[in-house]
């Protein structure tokens, strides 16, 4: 059975995964170039590390071999599984 | 004559390209803006191992040649040979983070395509290697098809063979490529970096890495802004004390040395421009230099360690109400001690339009200079009454000014983001790098260069409005039995000034202190002082100046007077420094207007209301 995929803000804290896809139209122009800059792409190991101490906002990602911070909003735009490829 | 060979230094940021600049090149530096942008151009000279000088330039970090900021955009046009001010680089240096590859791998490919002589250099080899990692250089090299050269540049390690490299490279240049042109498919580029990136990688050992750890402690929910908070205490601690001692040194350096001259010189009008313009109005601004630059050494470590986007992202949240993102907080954070390292410490905002209401809530905060204006209005107004224990109706007070600028900025910043500034990125995606220690010669340089740019603005801004100032004050000449501050121009734009502002309570005394207040806030108290002791009588002579106050204004008057400061945008520097950060008089217009029609509708309504409650 297939695992079923979550948004990456829905991931918790510590839990691998691998980036299925992401909605760049659900983004700006440059929102979707940062997150490529950053290494967002099919298939690339994800992991929520921390999580900003008022509501919860923004996220600490480790992306590739990289930790960038997004906010939720934007978290929501990737969609991410626990499968192994 | 051609000119001396130039060399960019190129990579993402992050990759500790600065540090390998300065490395490179030592103290020989000079730092300057590109035409038409706020981007700082950072150029140095050096030797090349055949004893030939080369210059080198540093671009700023970027992540690809599709720009995403205004320093993205200049790092690409300079590649390109379209940047004005700047000339093709010969060659180009690219900096890559070692543990990073297959991140910072898809802008050298970028950058490899552009066909330019080139050298990259691994560096941070050393974390690397601490992070468990085993790199083939022999393959980077072969899948790249440049040389690549392991450096550490806070050891100085490889800096020798980089030179060298680029010696051969400059003077046997050899097209890399084909010129294809550099790839812009940022997925096909990011893919073939990470299959590089695997290649090159021996070894992989996982160990738990320090910065993991450090972050398990500094972004926990609790104890991060706990210690954001007792990190920020210290800051505020060591700019307002420690800042004492250096700043009453140079204040009594500039007053002895202005009368030294004072003595010499023959009375008569250059004398006194000298004196009374000069010394006294650069003298009151020189004074912040130490406050600044104590500010910037813990901005400049905090940036440095990693730990200033750690402040950003426990901040984000909160600042995100108020339309702005996380990267806002230190700026306006060192408002509080002048809003002028706080505008220039708003280079680090990415996003220009978040950069701009950043900027322009700025002189909403608190920043010292208006301190001397509270000091003296409060100690003459407010009764020392105790509220209760250890809660005085002075200190109630201050905090209340305090927290009105607080309000002020953030109010501003949630109107100004939704009209004049709309657009703003909304967004706060950032890098959280490595920590590391900071080092001491990067910071000094930094220092070195924050104080020279300081000093620059004092030097020519600041003089000649000061210089404006005082002709304005001086001219024309009181004969017997005038007042110099009845007939002078500046006494009759004083006129002009006090029928604007009479309907909002201010009396003559204020009108005339306001526009010598323009130079520096607290200069408005020194005005004050001047116009009383010239008035006084010899019967008077021993009152102090809050007595004199006290006497001659209404408690609403005096309340007035405190909220105009909260909010009038009285301080040349931090128009000067907007004009300069925000490249043109469009906003440093803009901002001054919105202040004093804000100022003017506070000070205002303040008066009026106590005016109603019996006060006036």
């Amino acid at each position: 059975m297939a695992v079923p995929l979550l948004s990456l803000d829905q991931l918790k804290l510590g839990v691998r995964a691998r980036i299925a896809a992401v909605d760049w139209s659900a983004l700006g122009e440059s929102e979707a170039c940062r997150l490529r800059h950053f290494g967002f792409d099919e298939g690339v190991l994800i992991e929520p590390l921390h999580l900003g101490p008022f509501g919860r906002d923004p996220l600490a990602v480790r992306v590739g071999r990289m930790t960038v911070a997004i906010r939720r909003a934007q978290a929501r735009a990737v969609r991410v599984t626990t499968e192994a490829p | 004559m051609n000119p001396v060979p130039l060399v960019a230094v190129a990579g993402n940021p992050n990759a500790g390209k600065s540090a390998l600049f300065n490395a490179l090149t030592g103290a020989r530096q000079k730092v300057g803006n590109y035409p038409g942008v706020t981007v700082e151009r950072h150029v140095g000279r050096t030797t090349l191992p055949d004893g030939a000088p080369v210059e080198l330039v540093d671009l700023p970090g970027a992540y690809g040649l599709d720009p995403t900021s205004p320093d993205e955009a200049v790092t690409r046009d300079v590649l390109l040979g379209k940047q004005k001010g700047e000339r093709l680089p010969n060659a180009l240096l690219i900096v890559v983070d070692a543990s990073n590859l297959d991140n910072h791998l898809r802008f050298a490919l970028q950058l490899i395509d552009l066909g330019l002589p080139t050298v990259v250099a691994l560096n941070m080899i050393d974390l690397a290697k601490r992070d468990g990692l085993e790199l083939d250089v022999g393959r980077l090299e072969a899948e790249l098809g440049v040389p690549v050269v392991e450096t550490v540049a806070v050891r100085k390690r490889g800096l020798a063979e980089i030179m060298a490299q680029l010696n051969e490279m400059l003077i046997a240049p050899r097209k890399i490529r084909a010129g294809e042109g550099p790839s812009h498919d940022p997925l096909a580029l990011q893919r073939r970096a990470r299959e590089i990136a695997m290649a090159a990688i021996i070894r992989e050992t996982p160990v738990r890495r320090i910065t993991h750890r450090l972050d398990g402690l500094l972004l926990h929910p609790i104890a991060g802004p706990i210690i954001l908070a007792a990190v920020l205490f210290l800051m505020f601690q060591a700019v307002f004390s420690w800042s004492v001692i250096p700043a009453d040194a140079l204040e009594a350096a500039t007053l002895s040395l202005g009368q030294a001259i004072g003595d010499v010189l023959p009375h008569g009008v250059f004398r006194s421009m000298l004196v009374d313009g000069v010394f006294a109005g650069v003298g009151a601004v020189i004074v912040f230099l130490p406050q600044i630059l104590i500010l910037f050494l813990f901005i400049l470590v905090l940036e440095s360690s990693g730990y200033m986007v750690r402040a950003a992202f426990i901040m984000d949240r909160l600042m995100s109400h108020a339309g702005l993102s996380g990267r806002a907080f230190i700026p306006l954070l060192s408002s509080f001690a002048c809003a002028v390292p706080g505008i220039m410490a708003t280079r680090t905002i990415d996003d220009p339009k978040d950069r701009l209401t950043t900027i322009l809530v700025a002189p909403l905060m608190t920043c010292s200079a208006r301190l001397p204006v509270y000091t003296l209005i409060i100690g003459a107004f407010i009764p020392a009454r105790s509220l209760a224990p250890g809660i005085g109706l002075q200190g109630v007070v201050m905090f209340g000014l305090y927290l009105s600028g607080i309000f002020g900025a953030l109010l501003a910043a949630i109107v100004l983001s939704k009209t004049a500034v709309k657009g703003g990125g909304g967004a706060f995606m950032m890098e959280l790098p490595k920590y590391q220690l900071p080092r001491v010669s990067d910071v000094a340089i930094g220092l070195w260069q924050r104080a020279m740019i300081f000093l620059k603005r004092a030097g020519t801004i600041i003089l000649s409005t000061t210089i404006i100032l005082w002709a304005l004050a001086s001219f024309p000449q009181a004969g017997p039995g005038e007042k110099q501050s009845d007939v002078s121009i500046a006494g009759h734009i004083a006129d002009g000034i006090h029928t604007v502002v009479a309907p909002i309570g201010f009396n003559k005394d204020i009108s005339m202190a306001l526009l010598p207040a323009m130079a520096a806030r607290e200069v408005a108290v020194a005005a004050i002082g001047t116009v009383y002791s010239l008035d006084a009588g010899n019967d008077q002579g021993l009152q102090t100046l809050e007595q004199r106050l006290s006497g001659r204004w209404s408690l609403a008057t005096a309340l007035a007077f405190l909220a105009w400061f909260v909010f009038a945008p009285q301080c040349i520097s931090t128009i000067a420094v907007t004009r300069r950060e925000t490249n043109g008089w469009k906003w440093p217009i803009f901002m001054v207007s919105y202040l004093f029609v804000l100022a003017y509708i506070a000070a205002g309504a303040t008066y009026w209301t106590a005016v109603a409650f019996g006060l006036g």
